[in-house]
């Protein structure tokens, strides 16, 4: 039991290990955070599926440096990101740009989720229509007189 | 089947499912549809050679900058030492180079000496070497991995990039007839 305790513990902490180490100081807080915020959102162009902030490639510790130099110039967000894609393309973004090309990355969720909202309200609203006409119309004539006569008969006694 | 239409999107997800595993396991889908998932296009395509000012691998070689790439069509060659397969490439280069095609060479994160001593074991076949020691140019050129090999014309407008060894194949498929193409393009008055 402790055994496992043990090892669920390593694998939770084993995220941590990831994170490639820097020693890189700031004069701001503000500075800091910006630097994690804006390299956690690059993506390194070697390892495909990893930001520079993560990754240990040699690719990604050199724009992390890159970042760093512009995070203490005083640079914003914007112009961080702009610098990387001249360089290496659309490719490093992990938030892409709205552009005519990504329209459809970023909306098509939206539109899907409307449409099938849509597409339940519909299949609702006519399963709805159906019971109430089946409730309506469950009995024909004939039996919507014997109905009556009963009923009749049970008040008489 | 009372409402065929119902099947539609599982249709359509079934198809997708399909294209989709075909792209990622099919080199053949990957050309077809122009993706290839270790490629990324490059961002310099019809953009100028970044500026630069390095010194020379050779010793007390001149400063270059961008100004020297100017003039005739060009391949740049990213390279170093530390990069196996540069090392598959260097021959074809040194033959391409004998053929009369203009290369230049970007030393890329390397160790000058072990470039010097590489350039002068395995025959250099740059017209210039440009030593870029802490990866600026690299950087400013997009570069991710070498061997990444450019294409510039003679006013130093990146045409194409090739990332990869360049052998034969790529050489005649897709190097050569653009290269030569420029060529033509400034022979023409």
């Amino acid at each position: 039991m402790i055994r496992w305790l043990g090892f669920l513990l390593a694998l939770s902490l084993a995220p941590l290990t990831l994170a490639a180490i820097d020693t890189y100081e700031f004069e701001t807080e503000a500075q800091r955070e910006q630097f994690y915020k804006v390299s956690s959102e690059l993506r390194c162009p070697k390892c495909q599926n990893q930001n520079i902030a993560d990754s240990d490639a040699p690719i990604a510790m050199d724009l992390r440096r890159e970042v760093y130099r512009m995070v203490t110039e005083g640079k914003g967000d914007e112009q961080i990101v702009d610098f990387m894609v001249s360089r290496y393309g659309d490719f490093v973004r992990y938030k892409p740009a709205l552009t005519p090309a990504t329209l459809v990355l970023w909306f098509a969720p939206a539109v899907l989720l409307l449409g099938g909202f849509l597409f339940l309200v519909v299949l609702l609203r006519r399963r709805q229509r159906a019971l109430r006409d089946s409730e309506t119309q469950h009995l024909n004539q004939d039996e919507q007189r014997r109905l009556q006569s009963l009923l009749e008969r049970e008040e008489d006694s | 089947m009372r409402r065929p239409w119902m099947l539609i999107p599982l249709v359509l997800f079934i198809l997708l499912l399909v294209l989709f595993l075909k792209a990622l396991n099919d080199k053949k889908t990957q050309q077809d549809l122009a993706i290839d998932p270790s490629t990324l296009p490059s961002a310099l395509i019809d953009k100028p050679f970044p500026d630069f000012s390095l010194p020379s691998v050779e010793e007390g070689g001149p400063l270059l900058t961008q100004a020297d790439l100017l003039g005739q069509p060009a391949l740049v060659n990213v390279w170093g030492t530390w990069c196996v397969a540069c090392r598959v490439e260097h021959p074809v280069l040194n033959r391409l180079a004998d053929q009369g095609v203009i290369i230049h060479g970007v030393n890329y994160k390397d160790n000058t000496e072990d470039a010097r001593q590489w350039l002068k074991e395995f025959h250099d076949p740059y017209q210039l070497n440009i030593s870029d020691a802490d990866g600026r140019l690299g950087l400013d050129l997009g570069v991710y991995g070498a061997p990444e090999t450019f294409l510039i014309d003679a006013e130093g407008v990146i045409r194409y990039k090739f990332v990869g060894v360049v052998d034969e194949r790529v050489w005649e498929t897709q190097l050569g007839p653009r290269y030569q193409a420029l060529v033509d393009e400034g022979g023409a008055p």
